[in-house]
């Protein structure tokens, strides 16, 4: 069982770390907008749609 | 009538010939604007975005035809940032309706050259640009949005939307802090639930402790901050909130586990602490987000001033103009307004003399007369003649803005049913704290072990926050839901309210009407077509910016007018192709051909002539055309059992004549403001809820009158803040909706409320019984008050309502 004391003060630098990455993707604008981020992924190719052939 | 138009959903007229090509399929339009837009956004291959929306596009934005003044770096300003190859800026993008319009938007941007980088942003509507200023101007960035129907100006970042954002991050950051914390520190937990006594080695029992606590403390530190900071608050300000007893309770949990680890013996509740934190953060995450949405529709209202001004640097020696962004203005300049402008900021009249429409701002119709000395008002119109006008105020100091602020502040009120819920949580909160002393009392004196754990039981597990959370949140999503639809709540009672309107009373002209002069008919006189006459028409009127000619304005065909000359209060005469026409009044229009005209009776609507040399060509008949979806939208009321009046200041004619066409029964016609107050107060006599929709100018006492009013979104757009709505989308269709909507919201939170009641009275015996283990009681109160939100979420997913929703089916589910 003494790999207890590795793994759990292991684990807390780990969630740490997890933290520091979400803060930064938070302050980086990831969750700034969370609804035209969906169609973008939708409707990305741009050479796809010629003109006037759109619908 | 039957079709819509392809662009923004708005029934075509009759008289239209727009067509937009869509994959080789004609579509029709409603106007030249909307077919414009179209074909700019087809013929850029972004047609997918007619697939990907769920929103019909808001009626084109007018250009103000100045974009070319932001090239200036002495304009630019404090708007753009200039780095050495690159300009950054971000801009307002208004006239989004979903989030395929930031899409759009994006894509317009990104296909013109010189551009690094764009990114939209739906939530705040604003768009944040980087390009290359040696390649592209910022005028022709501008313009590619407009001719996609939307308008874009630069926007100075560190305003609102800032403050949003951080807020927003905010609430984020800790509620991540939180989620991560309470996940881990229970992995740590479950050990010491499971074991059994002294199954557990001591030191890694205090392994787990000190793991724990580790995790436990940013938790409290920081995602906890804002329910002590409240509490403080509420605390100093001699009040009981709902954060009172919840800081208590993490407090005493927290320092009893602290205390507990450093001692190495004892019960940690750090799991309970975490999770009760990160549950209680979700909930008020949803909160803001909803609250956010409502007031970032109001600020968009208030967008009324200019974006240019025309600056005289020395006044009086000179009166050549210089145009300014309006920001750049400082007060005791001085700016010249001419007739059809809008001022751009409060000011005294230096020279000339005019009349101003103050609508916008006093509500007041009729226009006010200027001379030198008198003050005017960013916001509202100048009407006749050029004025001088030294400016006083600018920017956040004028009228304008404060009276949006105003409204800013209405929206943030609490309606009754809140404050409701808040005092019964006061006089709740106090009887939980009282109750968990005594019990802290008694079990201290019987087994003090237990002690602790009962008081943090009986804090954290009667606490009332789903009793305080029930109103607020249903309302709140209930409010986003109405933004969505195109209605701004800008009272907190017009919810509940509407929800219990019995009777709608409607304004007609602006409301049931369009409110301007629309083509209804033509009748052609001489052998030259009808389409001919038209375009001619909308060549001479082409310029005008009467109403009469912005009606007649449409598609000329590619036909020029010159030599224009307009004759005030008969018409315009001007040289087409050569000939000679003019257009306006009978005895005008027939005068290029002297002799007998002939005599017509005076008809309901405004009746314009067109005539050549060679005699009269075509007659032109202008109406207030009845909204495309009135009809619909009065059928859907009465559906829900709602009765409909109307009351309008019009002719009994016309009156009779749209009642007739919507089916409507209880009309009355020529009725004044003060007879409009009148019937609606004797409806409330009668013991019924009224709800009245105007267009906010003329009718604001009987706005005031009426238990919740709605103005439509298109009016004299400042007056609409009298009222506790705002249909900015301009369908009536959405008002049968909203009450529907309402009705669902009421219902939920008094499912709530009752729901908040029961656990309480039920859970409160077992926690002071000390049957309750902490754990268990931040999960029964969090269960709880999850359970109030979600039932309040339950709003948003109602099903998304397309033009054929039926309302009243929406009100049964």
């Amino acid at each position: 069982m003494d790999i207890l004391y590795l793994l759990v003060p292991l684990s807390v630098v780990l969630v740490f770390l997890i933290g520091a990455v979400l803060w930064l993707a938070l302050h980086g604008g990831q969750f700034d907008d969370l609804e035209s981020p969906a169609l973008r992924v939708l409707a990305d190719d741009d050479g796809a749609e010629k003109p006037g052939r759109g619908v | 009538m039957n079709s819509r138009c392809f662009h923004c959903g708005e029934p075509v007229p009759a008289a239209a010939r727009y067509r937009v090509d869509v994959g080789g399929r004609w579509e029709p339009v409603c106007c030249a604007g909307c077919e414009a837009v179209a074909s700019a956004i087809l013929g850029r291959g972004l047609g997918a975005y007619y697939r990907l929306r769920d929103a019909p596009a808001g009626a084109p934005q007018p250009d103000s035809g100045e974009l070319e003044l932001w090239d200036d770096p002495a304009v630019q300003g404090a708007f753009v940032r200039r780095h050495e190859t690159s300009c950054e800026a971000l801009l307002l993008i208004e006239g989004m309706r979903c989030p395929a319009c930031a899409w759009l938007g994006e894509r317009a941007i990104a296909a013109c050259p010189g551009v690094h980088a764009v990114s939209v942003n739906y939530a705040t509507h604003t768009a944040t640009l980087r390009w290359d200023s040696d390649r592209v101007r910022l005028s022709e960035l501008l313009r590619a949005v407009r001719e996609i129907g939307y308008r874009a100006s630069p926007f100075d970042s560190s305003r609102a939307s800032a403050v949003g954002r951080a807020e927003r991050r905010a609430a984020l950051a800790r509620i991540c802090v939180a989620g991560l914390g309470s996940m881990q520190v229970m992995m740590y937990a479950v050990p010491a639930y499971l074991a059994g006594e002294g199954e557990m080695a001591v030191d890694i029992a205090s392994l787990m402790r000190w793991a724990s606590l580790a995790l436990t403390l940013p938790v409290v530190a920081y995602s906890a901050w804002p329910f002590f900071s409240g509490a403080w608050r509420d605390l100093r300000a001699a009040r009981l909130g709902m954060d009172v007893p919840v800081a208590l309770g993490i407090a005493v949990a927290f320092g009893a586990s602290v205390a507990a680890t450093f001692r190495g013996a004892g019960a940690v509740y750090f799991d309970s602490v975490a999770m009760f934190v990160f549950l209680l953060l979700v909930g008020r995450y949803f909160e803001i987000l909803a609250r956010q949405r409502a007031a970032g529709a109001l600020r968009h209202l208030g967008r009324l001033v200019p974006e240019f001004a025309s600056r005289l640097r020395d006044f009086p020696r000179s009166l050549e103009p210089e145009r300014v962004a309006v920001a750049q203005l400082r007060a005791g300049e001085v700016v010249l307004v001419r007739p059809g402008e809008t001022f751009p900021a409060d000011g005294v009249v230096e020279q000339g003399a005019g009349a101003a429409s103050e609508a916008l701002v006093s509500g007041e119709a009729r226009p006010v007369a200027k001379s030198p000395g008198s003050t005017v008002v960013a916001g509202s119109g100048n009407l006749a003649n050029p004025l001088f006008v030294r400016v006083t105020r600018v920017g956040p100091d004028t009228v304008l803005s404060s009276i949006v602020r105003l409204a800013e502040r209405a929206a943030a009120e609490k309606p009754r049913l809140i404050r409701l819920a808040d005092r019964t949580a006061t006089w709740f909160i106090a009887s939980v704290i009282g109750l968990a002393a005594i019990a802290g009392y008694f079990w201290g004196a019987a087994e003090p072990a237990r002690a602790i754990p009962t008081v943090v039981a009986v804090l954290v597990a009667t606490c009332p926050c789903a009793l305080s959370l029930s109103a607020p949140i249903a309302l709140t999503v209930a409010v986003g839901e109405f933004a969505r639809g195109g209605i701004v709540v800008a009272k907190g009672h017009a919810v509940e309210m509407l929800a219990r309107a019995d009777d709608v009373v409607f304004d007609k002209t602006g409301t049931l009407t369009h409110g301007e002069l629309a083509l209804k008919d033509v009748a052609v006189h001489s052998d030259v077509p009808r389409e001919r006459c038209l375009q001619i028409a909308a060549a001479l009127e082409a310029a005008s910016e009467h109403p009469i000619g912005r009606a007649l304005a449409g598609e000329s065909g590619g036909l020029r007018a010159d030599e224009i000359h307009c004759r005030p209060g008969s018409g315009v005469e001007a040289r087409v192709d050569g000939v000679r026409y003019r257009i306006g009044a009978l005895a005008f229009a027939a005068g290029l051909r002297p002799g007998p005209t002939r005599r017509e009776d005076p008809p309901e609507d405004t009746v314009v002539w067109l005539g050549a040399e060679s005699g009269l060509l075509a007659s032109f008949r202008l109406g207030d055309e009845l909204r495309g979806e009135a009809r619909e939208a009065l059928a859907a009321l009465r559906d829900l059992g709602v009765h409909v009046h109307l009351l309008s200041g019009d002719r009994e004619s016309a009156v009779r004549e749209a009642a007739r066409r919507l089916d409507l029964g209880t009309v009355e016609a020529g009725a004044g403001p003060e007879r409009k107050q009148q019937y609606v107060a004797s409806l409330q006599r009668r013991g019924r809820v009224v709800a009245m929709v105007g267009d906010g100018i003329n009718d604001a006492p009987v706005l005031a009158q009426a238990d919740v009013s709605l103005a439509m979104g298109g009016g004299a757009r400042l007056a609409q803040l009298r009222a506790d709505a705002v249909i900015v989308s301009q369908d009536l269709r959405e008002l049968p909706r909203a009450i529907a909507h309402a009705r669902r919201t009421l219902k939920i939170v008094g499912q709530n409320i009752a729901w908040a009641f029961v656990y309480n009275v039920l859970v409160l015996p077992l926690a002071l019984a000390g049957a309750l283990t902490p754990w268990a009681a931040a999960l029964g109160m969090s269960a709880s008050s999850l359970v109030v939100a979600l039932n309040a979420l339950r709003l948003e997913r109602a099903p998304r309502r397309g033009p054929g929703a039926s309302p009243a089916r929406l009100a049964r589910t």
